[in-house]
């Protein structure tokens, strides 16, 4: 198999299977959670409540007051790599003319520099990251196995892409074959890693949201 | 598998719920949470972060509630729960956690540590793995009355004591009145003023109202130690007391937890919602003010600050209600940094107070107490939890320091305008 024939089952075969298994696991993960239920609280709400649980799905994007002090490597490592990961996705031009391949929908894309940049500033973020997790007692005891695996998984893309773009050491189409495989693996461990609080914060934030809320309390 | 830890793992599947799993499912291993809890931030030890008190919880849910969990289980490759590892942990769960809930305010990703340590508890009373000093306390509230072992006469007694002082009479078993008022064992034995001032407040405000004899007790051990069945008996109680004499409204007294057992978990666990309402001292305090019924005169003259208790700031909501108040006698008050629904507990909630083996890591977290009041240099503390108050004053004494801890109520009763 040479490098074109490679990229041919990177962007077809390879990618239609990691499709598959990341939507299929994403909706059993859904599943798993949500057909766990709860019970119906029989308490009275409080009538005028400041929070809710879409609030605090908003609300929960920034540090809670005092916090950024006592943890600040944590809190502006994670905005950096956050942001930077999601320009590098949805406003690199060649990434929306593959969405717009996908699914016929387009938006402008960021000058390329500037989501150059944000990649790099994302790498570094995520390194800081990781040294943070191996020197901070607390996070090196709450670290597993399955940690250092999803920090791997969303490494790769960003260094495999920085890499397919600026030429760097291998070449183009085997670089570009290497970027899409990595894709496909973090696309395919998402749902069964915590990668997935991507899709799950957003129910946990709400349910948090929700059991403060109707006790009139803004969490 | 011992009988009592298939019952304890048992409860911890019944009480996985959808929160739970979407809370175990976002988890990232990010440590914040301990930097929220005043058992790591004062002692630098890991192990009292949050989110790993619940690690055998989280297993559970894994291996019970998740495919991959399940593979594992059925292929040997996951870790199963034990009874060793569960009594290794009963520290974590019980006595470095008071639910406070200041861990669930902060977490990125929303989870509600609080909410899972309640429900975790049922698991570990079931697979008995409780602390003594709880079990004690529990069976005390179910086969006594009362956690401290106060029966009837004890109240009696009391109230015969606040009727001589004050001159006025306190209601017994009044059919229709329109307040039921509780008390806790605290407020009974340590804090007789807490009575005093409830029964001048209500003269004043012309209300109506009445103690039960089958209901005094507000307290809960029950929800503190996890055991539904023995939290209901006692919620119950208090259901029986203020439906039989037809009140409107039951006030759940200064007591954190109290408040938290019978206004959020009650009905829940009674199974069906009140024909009354249930109001915090404070609230009732409030509407009177905001009424003109609280009639107020003079002001305190030393520098003042409040201690929010968790369970109305986070877990109740009761947040404006004791600066409304305050505002009424003091001029000369300074609110700790970090106060209102970011406060940091007393150290002793949720239980803790009650673990006599707890005492040493207790009095060590209350190091964040101590700096956070030496930092207002306030000379009084005011507070709306009968625990916290004995617990404050517990520290304080520890730590030498000469700062007097004053209940709300009772202050602002201090402050009635006379003859009215």
């Amino acid at each position: 198999m040479n490098h074109l024939e490679l990229l041919t089952f990177a962007r077809g075969n390879a990618l239609n299977w990691a499709l598959m298994l990341f939507a299929a696991g994403v909706v059993l993960r859904l599943f798993e959670i949500f057909s766990l239920g709860r019970k119906a609280d029989l308490s009275k709400p409080r009538a005028n409540s400041p929070g809710s649980g879409w609030r605090t799905v908003l609300t929960r994007s920034l540090p809670a007051e005092g916090m950024l002090k006592r943890d600040p490597v944590t809190y502006i490592s994670g905005y950096v790599f956050h942001v930077g990961l999601f320009l590098a996705i949805f406003f690199l031009a060649p990434h929306i003319e593959f969405f717009r391949s996908m699914t016929g929908l387009r938006w402008p894309n960021l000058p390329t520099p500037l989501v150059d940049a944000s990649v790099v500033a994302a790498m570094v973020a995520l390194g800081v990251l990781l040294a943070h997790r191996l020197n901070n007692p607390v996070k090196r005891m709450l670290s597993g196995i399955g940690d250092y695996v999803a920090w791997g998984a969303t490494f790769l893309p960003l260094l495999t892409g920085y890499m397919a773009y600026h030429h760097l050491f291998v070449e183009y189409t085997l670089m570009l074959s290497l970027h899409l495989f990595s894709v496909e693996l973090l696309l395919v461990l998402l749902p069964f890693t915590k990668l997935f609080h991507t899709f799950s914060l957003f129910i946990s934030r709400w349910y948090n949201g929700d059991i403060f809320g109707r006790k009139g309390v803004a969490s | 598998m011992s009988v009592n830890l298939a019952k304890g793992i048992d409860a911890f599947k019944e009480v996985i719920d959808a929160p739970i799993a979407s809370f175990f499912s976002s988890c990232v291993h990010c440590g914040l949470c301990a930097e929220a809890c005043l058992f790591y931030t004062e002692t630098g030890d890991p192990q009292y972060t949050p989110i790993h008190k619940l690690e055998p919880l989280r297993r559970v849910w894994k291996q019970e509630y998740t495919l991959l969990g399940k593979l594992g289980k059925m292929l040997g490759l996951s870790k199963p729960v034990t009874d060793a590892e569960l009594e290794e942990w009963k520290p974590l769960v019980y006595n470095s956690c008071t639910m406070c809930s200041r861990c669930a305010m902060v977490c990125p990703v929303g989870n509600d540590m609080t909410y899972m340590i309640r429900k975790m508890r049922e698991g570990m009373a079931a697979s008995g793995h409780a602390p003594a000093d709880l079990i004690a306390a529990s069976t005390r509230s179910v086969e006594i009355g009362s956690p401290m072992g106060i029966r009837l006469p004890a109240v009696k007694a009391q109230m015969k004591h606040v009727q001589a002082d004050t001159g006025i009479e306190i209601p017994l078993d009044v059919a229709g009145a329109e307040y039921l008022v509780l008390m806790s064992s605290m407020e009974i034995i340590n804090f007789p003023e807490y009575l005093a001032a409830v029964a001048k407040i209500m003269k004043q405000a012309g209300k109506s109202w009445t103690l039960c004899s089958d209901a005094f007790e507000a307290t809960n051990s029950g929800i503190q130690i996890g055991v539904s069945d023995i939290a209901k008996i006692l919620v119950q109680r208090i259901v029986d007391g203020a439906e039989k004499l037809k009140v409107k409204t039951v006030i759940s007294p200064e007591c954190g937890h109290a408040y938290t057992a019978l206004r959020w978990e009650g009905p829940n666990l009674v199974g069906r919602p009140y024909t009354f309402d249930v109001l915090h001292i404070l609230e009732v305090l409030d509407g009177f003010r905001s009424a003109g019924l609280l009639k107020t005169t003079g002001f305190e003259d030393a520098l003042l600050t409040f201690h929010d208790p968790c369970q109305l700031v986070r877990r109740g909501g009761v947040l404006e209600q004791p600066r409304n108040l305050l505002k009424m006698v003091a001029k000369n008050f300074v609110d700790t940094a970090d106060h209102g629904q970011m406060n940091w507990c007393c150290g002793g909630g949720g239980g803790v107070s009650a673990i006599e083996e707890a005492e040493p890591l207790r009095l060590q977290a209350f190091r964040k107490k101590k700096s956070q009041l030496e930092e207002t240099g306030a000379k009084t503390l005011v507070t709306a939890c009968a625990n916290c108050r004995i617990v404050l004053e517990e520290g304080l004494e520890h730590y030498h320091m000469n700062i007097p801890v004053v209940g709300l109520t009772e202050m602002i009763a201090d402050h009635l305008t006379e003859g009215e």
